[in-house]
């Protein structure tokens, strides 16, 4: 019984590190610096990055699995080739699926769609993770890590929006139907909008000042770790790190 | 004998892994297919609404009853399409009322944008007069150049209503040049692009006549 309990309780803690690093450790946008072509150019609004968070992340949770599942029957001179395969299919069912559902904004995220297969976060998952790990886990593993490239997405799109546009969520309909046309939020009638931050320098900046916040944030709760221990850490060689 | 049942080894490693992929390849193969069967129709149909949708914009809905995407000409004519900016044919669609012709609606491509080609739909009345004209591609600065979208100015409204009397009608420039048109703050190329393609596009328009709706 005790011994339930204790697996189960492993498999938790496994979980949790999963999430951990999929939003905020081993995040792939802000740490891995990966899949940046893709986050870099659609930023330029929140629907936009909204969009292609969410197929980015369709497609790292079904590859992760698909990856995970045949992981024991494919050997290691062709496993690089079939994760490609699966990935290309993948994107190319999503790619449909978008093209046939949400028609519009397929036409606005156009070439990013396809382009989802050469965002390294996806093949590097499946290598790193999926085919190294149980399909449960690679779900988990896929879901997050694509929940924290989407968080980023997002934010960027939504500060790019603001600073170049002077609006939020603008083109919502696109994604959500009419009904959401007046979700778009205004904050000034008469904001002239900065270009720099629609244009492809404001996506740079705005990465650079999200990575720098972060990295500030981690810092802080490091030093606060470290007043808390006192001299314990003190003493601790900075090569450890 | 062990060189031999290495190779033997080598060959079937090789067999089995060229025969997985192969099987994955096909499975793949096989689920796209299906998935593109199944969104087929879906994707044509979404396809056709939004043409339909940009055609009511440059040629108001009321002007027409017949399909203008099942009735369509084809300008293969190589002056007409130098002045269209298109290196293959254009296709013209067809609006009739009470089967008396009532305008057409093409595309047209201004090669000489700030930063490359601008993709104009137009429509006409039969008289030759614009019905209505939008930007549906473009890769003008924003901010400066992109005021030839509807959503960002109403600059293109302005071409509503207007016919090109001759080849050199001076009102077809912007009023910097002497014409009727506004330019932008800050940018004039993408306006001059933009009224020159148009200009250009009547020019055939006027050409054709009523070849246009034959």
């Amino acid at each position: 019984m005790s011994e339930l309990q204790n697996e189960r309780k492993t498999l938790w803690q496994d979980y949790k590190l999963i999430v951990e690093n999929g939003l905020w450790k081993n995040n792939q946008a802000l740490v891995a610096l990966l899949g940046l072509c893709p986050l870099l150019a659609v930023s330029n609004n929140t629907i936009n990055g909204l969009g292609l968070g969410i197929a980015t992340l369709l497609v790292l949770v079904l590859s992760n699995v698909l990856v995970s599942a045949i992981r024991n029957h494919v050997s290691d001179e062709i496993r690089i080739p079939v994760f490609i395969a699966i990935i290309a299919t993948m994107v190319t069912v999503i790619d449909l699926l978008m093209n046939a559902y949400f028609h519009t904004l397929h036409g606005i995220l156009g070439i990013f769609i396809p382009l989802i297969v050469t965002n390294c976060a996806i093949l590097g998952r499946a290598e790193a993770y999926a085919s190294k790990n149980t399909v449960d886990k690679a779900v988990v593993d896929g879901f997050f890590m694509g929940l924290g490239f989407l968080f980023v997405l997002v934010l960027l799109g939504a500060l790019r929006e603001m600073i170049g546009s002077g609006t939020l969520f603008d083109q919502a309909h696109l994604m959500f139907g009419e009904a959401a046309r007046s979700w778009t939020i205004h904050f000034s009638d008469d904001y002239q909008g900065v270009l720099l931050a629609i244009l492809p320098p404001g996506a740079f900046i705005g990465l650079g000042l999200l990575i720098a916040f972060k990295n500030m944030f981690d810092a802080k709760k490091a030093q606060k770790q470290q007043n808390q221990l006192g001299i314990q850490v003190a003493v601790t060689p900075m090569a450890t790190k | 004998m062990s060189v031999s049942n290495n190779y033997q080894l080598l060959l079937k490693t090789m067999f089995n892994s060229a025969g997985k992929l192969t099987l994955f390849v096909l499975i793949s193969i096989i689920l796209l297919l299906g998935v593109r069967y199944i969104t087929a129709p879906a994707i044509e149909q979404a396809e056709r609404e939004n043409l339909l949708n940009t055609f009511s914009q440059v040629l108001p809905n009321e002007y027409y009853d017949n399909d203008p995407l099942q009735d369509t000409m084809q300008i293969t004519d190589t002056a007409y399409l130098k002045l269209l900016g298109s290196s293959e044919a254009v296709t013209v669609y067809r609006a009739y009322k009470n089967n008396q012709p009532a305008g057409a609606i093409f595309s047209a491509v201004a090669p000489n944008g700030y930063t490359g080609n601008i993709y104009i739909l137009i429509g006409v009345y039969h008289d030759g007069r614009i019905s209505g004209v939008r930007t549906i591609k473009h890769r003008e600065t924003p901010g400066l150049g992109d005021k030839i979208e509807l959503s960002k100015s109403n600059w293109v409204l302005e071409f509503n209503g207007r016919n090109l009397r001759d080849d050199n009608d001076p009102r077809w420039a912007v009023k910097k040049d002497g014409g009727d048109f506004d330019q932008f703050t800050g940018a004039t190329i993408t306006p001059r692009a933009v009224i020159g393609a148009i200009k250009n596009a009547l020019i055939v328009v006027n050409d054709l006549g009523g070849r246009l709706y034959e």
